[in-house]
């Protein structure tokens, strides 16, 4: 349970994060947090020779409105820790959110940035990032770039960044209304389904960690609300579009009846329970 | 790699590996063995300190990264002369710990509880405690111990508790 020898490098930009990166060729990991890949590393399932630390780079944690009215939206610094995103009031999704992520000494060095790059299908940021429609700001060498959430999560636990890339921050729309429910055996366990509702713009979004390799948007479930039906036939339709996995932790048929109850869950929650 | 950072309130000046983490390096190189290795994962909370007043579980955190931080560890509770800090005295009193291995992460995690918050009551004490696992106790001890250290800090500084 020890991590392989790595050679570390402390960065005091993005810019140096990136020219090591690139330094790397393949082999060097950003390290955040280190909640998910100290993790790895201690297990041995990675190796990476360089680990470029991005904690001390100053002016990329924290959460700031983004525009006003209709596309209203925040902007969440990549180092922003989920304790701090808790905290917020700009964005009550996102801080609902990051309060179901773990425990408080998790949630202490966690960032934001860590959680959507790492792609956990389990994970709460992700899903939000899919509810919301949220762009992702990219650094990589001699350009920035942005890349909607659902373009970024490719699979579990990957996306499509460069391995010389970085995230540095990332816009999330404020929805006028918006609901959050989600199933964990225990109490801050990651998440069997985590269900998002996010009214934006008059439309009703509703988007579903846990049940692939990727958070998925609900589009049956969508359809039905957006030609006047109730949320409860919203979210049998919904889950009857879902062809989940089934592993140690739930059969298909039950992941699917707890979709079904969240997104009823959060529907109510957003008052969107006609 | 040289670090300086501050344990206890005793400044450590050290040459540590990159790879090594803060709590292999409190226990083999500060001789601070308080600090518990349990999963070494960050999932069972037993090496569970405080770093700049956070509490941070010291097997996910590089020593490197610490450089410059204040530390604490449950060696830092108790006082000068030995009296035990009033989370201690409740964990003995009310059965808080029986083989004691989960204990100094159990009790790091309660400081911070209650530095944020002097009343936080049963059910936050449960949430909060719930990233430390206890394969003794069957947790109700530790839930008084919190909650009657709590009642007992309250009554002894009103607004500030210390650490
Ligand atoms: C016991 C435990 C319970 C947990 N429970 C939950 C939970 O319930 N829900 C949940 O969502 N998460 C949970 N987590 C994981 C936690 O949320 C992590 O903080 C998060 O997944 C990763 O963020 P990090 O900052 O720690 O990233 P790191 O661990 O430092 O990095 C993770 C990955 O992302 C890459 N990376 C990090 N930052 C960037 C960046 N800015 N740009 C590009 N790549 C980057 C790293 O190279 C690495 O591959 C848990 C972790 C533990 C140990
Ligand atoms: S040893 Fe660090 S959390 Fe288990
Ligand atoms: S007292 Fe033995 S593990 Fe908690």
């Amino acid at each position: 349970m020890k991590c392989a020898p790595f050679d570390y490098v402390r960065a005091a930009t993005v810019d140096d994060v990136v020219t090591a990166l690139a330094d790397a060729d393949g082999d060097g990991k950003i390290l955040a947090g280190g909640q998910s890949l100290v993790p790895i590393l201690a297990l041995r399932m990675a190796r990476p020779a360089v680990l470029v630390d991005v904690n001390r780079i100053p002016g990329l944690g924290g959460v700031r409105p983004d525009g006003a009215g209709d596309g209203a939206a925040v902007h969440v610094g990549a180092l922003t820790r989920h304790s701090a995103l808790a905290a917020q009031s700009h964005h009550p999704l996102l801080a609902e959110a990051a309060r179901w992520i773990g425990h408080t000494a998790i949630r202490s060095r966690g960032t934001a940035g860590g959680s959507i790059a790492h792609a956990d299908p389990s994970a709460e940021l992700p899903v939000v990032a899919v509810g919301t429609g949220a762009v992702v700001t990219v650094s990589g060498p001699g350009r920035n770039r942005s890349v909607s959430a659902d373009e970024l999560f490719a699979g579990a636990l990957m996306t499509s960044l460069g391995e010389d890339e970085m995230i540095i921050g990332i816009r999330f729309p404020v929805p006028q209304r918006w609901g959050f429910a989600e199933f964990a055996r225990r109490h801050g366990d990651f998440a069997l389904v985590t269900a998002v509702v996010a009214e934006i713009g008059g439309t009703v979004r509703i988007a579903l960690g846990g049940v692939g390799s990727v958070p998925v948007r609900a589009a049956a479930g969508e359809q039905v609300l957006a030609t006047g039906g109730t949320a409860a036939e919203a979210a049998a339709a919904a889950s009857a579009e879902l062809r989940p996995t089934a592993d140690m932790h739930g059969s298909a048929p039950f992941r699917q009846a707890i979709a079904a109850e969240m997104i009823r869950r959060a529907l109510a929650q957003a008052r969107i329970d006609r | 790699m040289d670090v300086t950072f501050s344990v206890n309130g005793e400044r450590v000046r050290l040459d540590v590996e990159p790879r090594h983490t803060l709590a292999d390096t409190l226990r083999e190189d500060c001789g601070l063995t308080g600090t518990h290795l349990g999963c070494e994962h960050g999932v069972c909370g037993a090496c569970t300190i405080l770093v700049d007043g956070e509490p941070v579980r010291a097997c996910l955190m590089f020593a490197v990264q610490a450089d410059g931080s204040s530390i604490t560890t449950v060696e830092g509770l108790a006082g000068e002369d030995g009296q035990l800090h009033p989370l201690q005295e409740a964990f003995v009193a009310h059965h808080g710990l029986q083989c004691g291995f989960c204990t100094p992460g159990m009790l790091l995690s309660a400081l911070h509880l209650l530095d944020t918050d002097p009343d936080p009551g049963r059910t936050k004490i449960r949430e909060e405690m719930s990233g430390n696992i206890c394969r003794c106790t069957g947790y109700q001890g530790i839930v008084d111990a919190v909650d009657a250290a709590a009642a007992a800090l309250r009554a002894e500084e009103p607004g500030d508790l210390g650490s």
